[in-house]
Parts: C-alpha cells; sequence; structure tokens
C-alpha cells in the first residue's frame, strides 16, 4: 500500500520504566491515507528495523477497536483527533500531508511507562479484581427465561459494558482519575440482577483499590466522556457516587 | 481510622464534601444577594440597613453562620487538597495539550477559587469585619450601608469586586451543576434542568453582585 504522504513524527522513545524519555523525530514517506495510523507506525518500524535500530514500542492487539490496547496520545488527544474510534481505527485521511504528528504515552502515575508508548494498565485488572465479579454456581446453564429483566436495563448495562478498559478517560482527564472506567465497571452489574449479591461491597471494594494505584480524583470536567472511544457516559459516575455511599453506609 | 473518616477521605468522600459544602455556599449567596439587593430601593440604604440589623443579631442567623464558615474551610481545605494531590497523579506533563475536550473553567476550578479566596479576604476586611468586630455600627456611629458608599467610592475597589464577581459566575457555571453530579444526582429527568438553572444562577446573581460597586460608584444608588 503506496501513497504520497510524507509525514514529521515527533515520538516519545523511553528505554524502560526507570530511564527518562525524550521525543525522537522521524520523517516517514509514502504514506497512504487509507491506512491506519497504527499500519504507519508498521511502516516506520519496518524501516528502522532494516536500518538496525530499534522499532517503537507501541500495544496494539485486534486492530479493530474492540481490545482497547492501542493507546496513543495523538497531537495532545487520546486516540487523536476523532470522537468515538481508537487509534486503530483512526485512518491517516484525517492528516494531512507533511503534518507533524506528536505522539506521548498515556501519561499518569497509575500507568508507567514499560516502553516508548507502551504502558503497564495491570492498574485497570487490579481494580476489577477487587470486586467486579458475579459469582455464580457451576453446573448447566439455567434457562435465559428464568430472570426477567427489562429491556432498558438490559440496554443500559449493555453501553456501559462497552467499555474495552483502554485508559483514554484516564489520559484525556486533567486529574488522571480513573472514575468513568471504574464507574463502567460497576455499572454494568449494578444495573443487572446477577449483580445483586455482590452490590452492597462491590462499589466499596472497587473505589478502595481505584484510590490505592494511585489515580486522582474526579473533578466533573467531563473530557473522560469526550473521549472515550465507546462513549460511555458520565451518569456512570453519578450511578458509582450512589453505589458508594449506599455501599459504605450500609455495609458490615 | 474509623469509616467515617475512610469514607471521607476516599476520592468519592472528598468530592461529596466539596459538592455538600458548595451547596450550602449557593445557599447562602441567594441570601447574600437577596439581601443586598435591598439597596436597589435605592431609598438612602433604609431598607438595606434594616435587612443588615436583623441577619447581625437575629441569634439563628448567627448560629448558621457558624456552620457557613465551617462549610467555607472545609470547602477551600478540601479543594486545596484535592487540587494538590490530583496535580500528583501526573508526574510527566503531556508535552502536546490538544483541542479541548472540556471547558477552560471546569478546568481551572482551582485558579478560579483561590481568586475568590484572594476577593473573600479583601471583602470580608471591607465589610464583615466593620460589621461584627467594631463598635462602628452598633454605635450607630456608621451604617453598613455608609461603608458600602465609602469603599466604592474608590475605583480599585470596584475593579476588585467586579473582578471577583467574574471569578464567581465562572466558578459556579461549573461547581452548580457539578455538585449534583458528585452526590449522584444525575438523571434524564433532571439533569437538563439543573443545568439551566445553574447556568442562569451563575451569570444572575453574579451580575446583581457587580452591579452593586458600579451603580455606587457611578452614584446611581445614593
Ligand atoms: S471508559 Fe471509555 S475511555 Fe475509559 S477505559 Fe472504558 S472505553 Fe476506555
Ligand atoms: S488494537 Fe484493539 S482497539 Fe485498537
Amino acid at each position: 500500500m503506496e501513497g504520497n504522504m510524507n509525514l514529521t513524527l515527533k515520538v516519545w522513545r523511553q528505554k524502560n520504566s526507570n530511564s527518562e524519555g525524550r521525543f525522537e523525530t522521524y520523517d516517514v514517506k509514502g504514506i497512504s491515507e487509507d491506512m491506519s495510523f497504527l499500519e504507519m507506525f508498521d511502516v516506520l518500524n519496518e524501516r528502522l528495523i532494516t536500518e538496525g535500530t530499534e522499532p517503537v514500542a507501541f500495544d496494539h492487539d485486534c486492530r479493530e477497536g474492540i481490545c482497547g490496547m492501542c493507546s496513543m496520545y495523538i497531537n495532545g488527544q487520546p486516540h487523536g483527533p476523532n470522537r468515538g474510534v481508537t487509534t486503530c481505527q483512526l485512518h491517516m485521511r484525517s492528516f494531512k500531508n507533511g503534518d507533524t504528528i506528536t505522539v506521548e504515552p498515556w501519561r499518569a502515575k497509575a500507568f508507567p511507562v514499560i516502553k516508548d508508548l507502551a504502558v503497564n494498565r495491570s492498574s485497570f485488572d487490579r481494580i476489577i479484581s477487587a470486586g467486579g465479579f458475579v459469582s455464580v454456581n457451576t453446573g448447566n446453564a439455567q434457562d435465559a427465561n428464568a430472570l426477567p429483566i427489562a429491556k432498558p436495563d438490559a440496554d443500559e448495562a449493555f453501553m456501559a459494558a462497552a467499555c474495552i478498559g483502554c485508559g483514554a478517560c484516564v489520559a484525556a482527564c486533567k486529574n488522571a482519575s480513573a472514575m468513568l472506567f471504574t464507574s463502567a465497571k460497576i455499572s454494568q452489574l449494578a444495573l443487572l440482577p446477577q449483580g445483586q449479591a455482590e452490590r452492597s461491597i462491590r462499589a466499596e471494594k472497587m473505589v478502595a483499590q481505584m484510590d490505592e494505584e494511585g489515580f486522582g480524583a474526579c473533578t466533573n470536567t467531563g473530557a473522560c466522556e469526550a473521549e472515550c472511544p465507546k462513549g460511555i457516559s458520565l451518569e456512570n459516575i453519578a450511578r458509582m457516587n450512589r453505589e458508594y455511599f449506599s455501599a459504605v453506609l450500609t455495609s458490615k | 481510622m474509623s469509616w467515617v473518616t475512610k469514607t471521607l477521605s476516599s476520592s468519592l468522600g472528598r468530592k461529596l464534601l466539596m459538592g455538600v459544602t458548595g451547596l450550602s455556599l449557593i445557599a447562602f449567596l441567594l441570601v447574600h444577594c437577596g439581601i443586598n439587593a435591598c439597596i436597589f430601593f435605592n431609598d438612602g440604604g433604609e431598607t438595606f440597613n434594616k435587612a443588615a440589623e436583623f441577619m447581625g443579631t437575629n441569634w439563628l442567623i448567627r448560629t448558621a453562620e457558624i456552620g457557613l464558615f465551617l462549610g467555607l474551610i472545609v470547602h477551600i481545605v478540601d479543594g486545596l487538597l484535592l487540587w494538590k494531590s490530583n496535580n500528583e497523579k501526573r508526574p510527566v506533563k503531556y508535552a502536546v495539550n490538544g483541542a479541548a475536550n472540556s471547558t477552560w473553567y471546569s478546568r481551572s476550578m482551582g485558579l478560579l477559587g483561590t481568586l475568590l479566596l484572594i476577593f473573600l479576604v479583601i471583602h470580608l476586611r471591607h465589610f464583615w469585619v466593620v460589621s461584627r468586630f467594631t463598635d462602628e455600627i452598633t454605635s450607630g456611629k456608621e451604617t453598613l450601608f455608609g461603608e458600602m458608599k465609602e469603599v466604592f467610592e474608590n475605583p480599585v475597589p470596584v475593579v476588585i469586586y467586579v473582578l471577583g464577581c467574574i471569578s464567581l459566575a465562572y466558578h459556579l457555571l461549573h461547581g452548580f451543576q457539578s455538585s449534583f453530579q458528585s452526590l449522584g444526582w444525575n438523571h434524564p429527568k433532571y439533569t437538563p434542568f439543573i443545568k439551566s438553572v445553574g447556568t442562569g444562577f451563575a451569570i444572575i446573581i453574579p451580575l446583581i453582585f457587580a452591579a452593586m460597586p458600579i451603580a455606587m460608584y457611578l452614584g446611581i444608588i445614593k
């Protein structure tokens, strides 16, 4: 896939979590506007490998907007200039020939850089392990109609469950707060009958873990909602606040 | 740590404290603005002085005043602590800050709050200290209305007060609806209403406040 876009990339290079990083400038030539942003990085990396230099480390997996791995802070915005997309869904036609593009990793105390643009998001996993689960008995699956769920509730839970754990909300927030993510993970269970068993302790435990991981406190700027590729709504944060306070008031 | 302090010092608890104290300060602003607007009767401050005297002598109001100050202190201390700790959550800053994904004033509540705090010190020195801690007013030597006229003869305080009102407007523009969100009150039925009331409040109240020093300086209110 040859193209005619020539770009200047300023990319954050950092050897490991202990070293200091800095920007390196690369000229990339012959980029097609139909390439995704990650494919453009592939072109750069192949060249770096043939030149015998270290390629740029970045996370990616599905390349179709569902895994949440492709964390890149592009020209001052998580996942680049377009709304509702991940970096793998961002195409080079969103840029102009001759553009200079600055690419940084997610920056947050709770997301330390592993290398270059790859950050460690296991803090999210620990928030989920703290309470983002339901207990079910093993055995045969029960009849689907045994638990009636109203369609609006199912839809709302599903909308919260659309969170792919990408961390763009943290990257966008001036406080590096993880409340949009945590609230989506609490909501998807709180809205369903299956989530009721652990409901009274779930929010309490997940919020405590979120604070322990070193995420900031939400000041309701709404930057997370604007940058979330899955359109997770701030209503979830309000729900988390309700869940949390009713949990702490009643838990034993 | 007891569960109460643990809850209130969590990220959500501190948000709740900001919201609750913020709402009580909003209620106070409404009363304060209503009383001060009495000067617009333009009756030489008669109605205003009466209202001010009631506020200064009624025991219920004086008790509420203590609560108000406690709330204010919590709002300031909690706000500053949040500002500091949130700042530490991104040790390496971004090199580029791209297109705005939020309003500038929602991102600048700490700064706006600090400006308001500076204003508040000046403001309390001008009026509250005189009316509560000196006998100027109780002895009948001076009235609060007279105090106002004296202060606002000078253009410098007038400008400071107008700037204070602008900071207040932006602080409220975010703070009003934000406090409801922090309390968990986000609902498709009520949130649009809360947001419009908040915007109206954030514009109208500071506007009325700002009109007072301006009207006095220009001699519209005598
Ligand atoms: S809430 Fe949105 S931005 Fe945050 S992790 Fe989930 S999908 Fe990503
Ligand atoms: S690589 Fe999976 S969402 Fe982008």
